[in-house]
């Protein structure tokens, strides 16, 4: 028999871990630059690392206080979009594409390497970074919480310190979308010329606007390796494809899309892949070896989002009304 | 279709525009736009060359010309939109050479395109707000604090309410503008443009695609314009409508301003009908005529 007790909890921890939150602020990030803007950035795994390396090396390497190391990061962060920003916007939507999932390739590969070993322990990466966000636990030690969502006193506290920055994230972008600012931004989404044609500094929107969903991305990388040690190898361009695969489920256009999207996603990801995992153990598949189960959560997955795709084009929370006109 | 494009109200021409007899890059009473020497290439194929050109103020100015003219070319160079290879132009005695297009219209010369672009997505309320000049809300930092901006916000609705009622389109603020039809997407991007008080306003093909029963109403919008004292270059295939609304008429062929003067002389200077027909119009093309050559040989036999 299968322990689905087992499963469903599992299920039920991703709804609130901060790697959850980490993936909804990185989501929220490609609303604000694909959603709204009509940005196609395929970096966000990028911006992501910038901000896991940019505080845990500041912490690690200068050690400075924790504010410094979240400055450090998100200054790091909008060099890297006017880097790509300044050659690209000027151009087709196409270009930023290309640009941003070579850049963030060379961010991983600058990290991977063990030319700088002693500096950012390449492959191995860095460990022990959030020491000092760590003293700042207000919460006795132990593990505490209900049914499922039993956790220990870390990990309480990242995860209350994640949410918390998603939530003050997806208020920024809900204030600015609502103004007069995300007026802009949408009215480029669909038609550049139109905007430019009413006096708007088109290029100077879409550069704020990569810059903001970078920043975003930036907090999400520091979010994701909170609780862990940084690795390159977590800044795969899959991660980017993961991320973009939330926002289409959660709805590209809104705010609270990316959120209930990520839920979504890793919900169903630890579902599956704990289902395949004791279905394969008990025998059920018995053509498939525990590794090859591994795999075929994401096969899972990815049918399951084709499917929501198909039938739910707008994602669980868009708008089907705003769909009903794209060609 | 001439009987249906005709004005509800018969236009007052303005007419003394120009010092001279009527001939390309004739000098202005008071131009508000010169344009000299822009010239833009396209590999081997020049596709504006124009010397002189000067559009009169407070005038309606057409601009027409076969099919590859350079019209639209013309139009994309003076607002912006494309880079000329040589040149310069002013407007309002202000040098726009290098000047970028959201610029220009901030300067008060705003244009329309051939193919509309009302933004689909938007509503037609937010569409008609997004054309309001000088938007504090539209600041990034300063759009995070909505009593900054409210205010604003609430009288640019107020002014879009007023320009959409006389557009007939209030009845249909809150719709999506993808919603409405072509002819009301070309009056929702005229009462846009309206929205910056502008003072020139250039109309690309505003009468393309729209249905003769919209045709009247737009026209009468166009006489409106200069009727509050603004400066309109429209560019037109319909003949009909150039000759009953407007003052002025500059005719590009090949690039080059070929003839200008006023509607009803313009017509029947022979480098306009060479335009139009070629210099071999005598002879018997057979079916090759295009929509805008019958037009024309209709206008010349009105004329005569």
């Amino acid at each position: 028999m299968l322990d689905w007790g087992a499963i469903f909890g599992n299920a039920a921890i991703e709804f609130i871990s901060p790697t959850t939150a980490a993936y909804a602020l990185a989501a929220l990030g490609l609303a604000v630059h694909f959603g709204y803007t009509g940005l196609l950035n395929f970096g966000q795994a990028g911006f992501m690392a910038i901000g896991a390396y940019g505080y845990a090396l500041s912490a690690l390497r200068f050690g400075l206080p924790i504010w410094a190391c979240v400055l450090i990061g998100i200054g790091a962060s909008v060099v890297f979009a006017l880097i790509l920003g300044i050659p690209t916007l000027r151009l087709r939507a196409d270009y930023l594409a290309i640009v941003t999932i070579a850049a963030a390739e060379i961010v991983r590969l600058l990290f991977t390497t063990s030319e700088f070993d002693d500096f950012t322990g390449s492959a191995s990466g860095l460990s022990a970074f959030q020491r000092d966000l760590e003293a700042l636990n207000p919460l006795p030690d132990g593990s505490y919480g209900f049914g499922p969502w039993n956790f220990s006193d870390r990990t309480w506290f990242f995860l209350m310190i994640a949410w918390v920055v998603v939530a003050l994230c997806a208020l920024l972008t809900w204030m600015l979308m609502r103004s007069p600012w995300g007026r802009v931004i949408k009215g480029i989404r669909e038609d550049e010329d139109a905007v430019r044609s009413l006096g708007k500094n088109v290029y100077s929107y879409k550069m704020q606007s990569l810059i903001l969903g970078g920043v975003f991305g930036t907090l999400a990388g520091m979010l994701f390796v909170f609780p862990r040690a940084v690795v390159p190898s977590y800044f795969q361009p899959t991660l980017t494809f993961f991320i973009y695969a939330i926002l289409l489920l959660g709805g590209a256009a809104t705010i609270l899309g990316p959120i209930v999207g990520s839920m979504v996603f890793w919900v169903l990801l630890s579902f599956f892949s704990g289902f395949v995992a004791r279905a394969v153990a008990a025998g059920w598949f018995p053509f498939m070896t525990q590794v090859q189960a591994g795999q075929l959560r994401f096969i899972l997955v990815g049918v399951a989002i084709i499917l929501i795709v198909v039938f739910m084009p707008q994602g669980i929370l868009g708008n089907k009304k705003e769909l009903a006109f794209v060609k | 279709m001439s009987s249906d494009t005709v004005p509800s109200k018969t236009p007052e021409k303005t007419t003394g525009l120009h010092v001279g007899d009527p001939a390309p890059g004739v000098k202005k009473v008071d131009p508000i736009l010169i344009a000299d020497h822009v010239k833009r290439t396209f590999g081997g194929l020049t596709a504006v060359d124009v010397d002189h050109v000067e559009i009169p103020r407070n005038a309606i100015t057409a601009l027409i010309g076969p099919n590859g003219a350079g019209k639209t070319t013309f139009f994309n160079l003076l607002t912006g939109f494309d880079r000329p290879d040589t040149g310069t132009w002013e407007f309002d005695g202000r040098s726009l050479a290098h000047v970028p297009a959201y610029r220009v219209a901030r300067m008060g010369l705003i244009r329309t395109f051939q193919l509309t672009k009302s933004l689909g997505l938007l509503t037609v309320m937010d569409n008609m707000k997004l054309g309001a000049k000088g938007q504090s809300g539209e600041n990034f930092f300063r759009a995070l604090l909505p009593f900054l901006w409210r205010g604003e916000e609430h009288a640019n609705e107020q002014k879009a309410m007023d320009l959409l009622t006389r557009f007939k389109l209030d009845a249909k603020k809150d719709d999506y503008a993808a919603s409405l039809s072509g002819g009301q997407r070309k009056l929702l991007e005229m009462a846009r443009a309206l929205m910056s008080d502008p003072t020139l306003v250039m109309l690309d093909e505003p009468m393309a695609g729209v249905n003769p029963a919209l045709t009247q109403s737009l026209l009468d919008h166009i006489l409106d314009l200069k009727a509050e004292g603004m400066t309109v270059l429209f560019v037109e295939h319909d003949m009909h409508m150039v000759r009953h609304i407007a003052d002025w008429v500059i005719v590009m062929a090949e690039g080059r301003v070929v003839a200008e003067g006023d509607p009803h002389e313009v017509m029947q200077n022979p480098a306009v009908i060479d335009a139009y027909l070629g210099s071999h119009h005598d002879s018997d093309l057979g079916e090759t005529e295009s929509e805008h050559v019958t037009a024309m040989k209709e206008l010349i036999d009105d004329e005569q």
